[in-house]
């Protein structure tokens, strides 16, 4: 995902002079042929987080279209007053883009993860979440962030499912019979699909928990909901709850745990950690219905 | 100023700055009430929103707002707050209160406009000294020196910072044009802000020390 948004990204500063980005150092190897087109349109501030997202906030207010990069715990943990301040206070946008997410830096440790950053971005008003499960879904958001001005997050993934799902809308991918429903949010779909084989559950997907699609939920009527983000666990829990309001249900909410896994290796070994590969996810479903 | 009464906590702060506001807004930027949404205007960024009452005031005596409004600071329904909001003033460029935002905005306003050819607009930024102390000022103090852009800031130094500034407040901005004034002289100021500088400079305006 991170080579088709280097790659999107490059098309549009060409395509579009209203296009910027700003960097801090992340990535700027990659970008460093659309640096060289449009020195004053491609700006790494260096390694300087708040800067970023001020600078942002500045060119947006003159009328440009700035897309911000870094690892996800830099670019919303680190830099949150200026999300909330530099952007949303100023009545500006831009486009969020971020790597890492929860654990794809799982051998960097604790201090390169951001399982928090989707909560966080909920506590402001405004803000877009995109979680693509695929290159192909990026590449599509990246574009129609392009081409307005509100505040758009992009969490790019390592991870991806094996078939993009193309618009922002929410999706059944496996109709059930049984009233119980399984929301995969981005990147956690083909374990849910795999976790789910021969239950009688449907399975729905969304690439945009923010806005959620809930009309598309509800109009699902379920008796159980088991949501499965690749974030904090409990992160939409409000979202569901609200759009469910008037609806009998149970729900189960499932992502990364709130406490820091003081431990390396692979994504997949941390997937497993939180109960988030397909042998946990289905262990939890059952025990749940 | 003598009509503003709410903001009596950020007294000391909003007189500090009033000599500096008035030349600025009298002498030295191309913008009036008439030119305030033109994209090529001068910008003016009070990143130092404690204390906007001089602000506020200057504003009104341009035309931006009627004066009336300086009536009622803070208040239910008010425009005006303690601190100054872009959404709901016309003629503030951004939205401050919490320290050392502005500097970051204006190095990305001033980046924007750069890129859209606007060459002859300018971008000020006022702080005060002891906002100096937030970090995030010095992530954009070290960048705007690397990349030589001529954004002016202009520091009113009432020597408010707890632990004061060794060596003065200059040496904080390595690689600018540093340059002093009496912060209440107004010839001395619009001196310091004239002409378009080629690198980042800041003019540091000396007011007498706060509580004093």
């Amino acid at each position: 995902m991170r080579e088709t948004f280097v790659a999107t990204t490059t098309a549009l500063l060409a395509e579009d002079p209203r296009t910027a980005l700003v960097l801090a150092d992340i990535s700027a190897d990659a970008f460093e042929p659309a640096r060289r087109r449009h020195p004053d349109r491609v700006l790494n501030v260096g390694i300087r987080e708040q800067l970023m997202t001020g600078v942002a906030g500045g060119l947006a207010l003159t009328g440009l279209r700035p897309f911000v990069h870094s690892y996800a715990p830099f670019a919303v943990d680190r830099a949150y007053e200026q999300l909330k301040l530099d952007l949303g206070h100023q009545d500006a946008g831009a486009v969020i883009v971020t790597i890492g997410g929860s654990y794809d830096a799982s051998a960097e440790g604790y201090t390169h993860q951001s399982p928090g950053d989707v909560a966080l971005l909920d506590t402001l008003d405004g803000w877009t979440v995109h979680v693509p499960g695929h290159p192909d879904e990026a590449a599509e958001m990246l574009r129609a962030a392009a081409r307005h001005d509100d505040r758009v997050y992009v969490r790019l993934s390592a991870i991806h499912n094996a078939k993009a799902s193309l618009g922002t809308d929410l999706k059944v991918i496996r109709r059930g019979t049984s009233g119980a429903v399984v929301l995969a949010v981005g990147p956690m779909l083909d374990p849910v699909l795999a976790a789910t084989w021969g239950l009688d559950v449907t399975v729905a997907y969304t690439n945009t928990p923010r806005p959620l699609d809930t009309q598309g939920l509800v109009a699902l009527r379920p008796t159980e909901v088991i949501v499965a983000e690749p974030y904090l666990a409990g992160t939409s829990s409000r979202v569901i709850a609200s759009a469910l309001a008037h609806v009998p249900h149970r729900s189960l909410h499932l992502g990364v745990g709130r406490t820091e896994h003081r431990a390396y290796g692979t994504p997949a070994d941390h997937a497993a950690h939180h109960g988030l590969d397909a042998m946990g996810l289905r262990r939890s479903i059952e025990e749940f219905l | 100023m003598a009509r503003i009464t709410a903001d009596r906590k950020h007294a000391p702060s909003a007189y500090s700055t009033l000599d500096v506001l008035q030349v600025l807004y009298d002498r030295v930027l191309h913008i009036s009430p008439e030119t305030a949404d033109a994209p090529d205007r001068d910008r003016f960024l009070l990143s130092k929103g404690h204390g906007p009452a001089a602000y506020y005031a200057v504003l009104a005596a341009q035309g931006y707002f009627p004066a009336e409004w300086l009536d009622d600071i803070g208040g239910r329904g008010s425009p005006l707050g303690h601190h100054p909001d872009r959404v709901l003033v016309p003629g503030v460029e951004i939205g401050t209160g919490s320290l050392g935002h502005g500097l970051g905005l204006a190095a990305g306003m001033a980046l924007g406009l750069r890129a859209q050819g606007y060459a002859t607009t300018r971008t000020f930024v006022l702080l005060g000294d002891a906002e100096l102390d937030e970090g995030s000022n010095h992530e954009a103090i070290a960048y705007l020196a690397a990349i030589r852009l001529p954004v002016t800031a202009i520091v009113i130094d009432n020597q408010s910072a707890t632990h004061g500034w060794p060596g003065g407040i200059g040496v904080r901005f390595p690689g600018w044009q540093v340059s002093s004034v009496d912060g209440h002289d107004h010839d001395e100021i619009a001196a310091a802000l004239g002409e378009r500088p080629d690198r980042p400079r800041v003019v540091i305006a000396h007011v007498e020390p706060k509580g004093q």
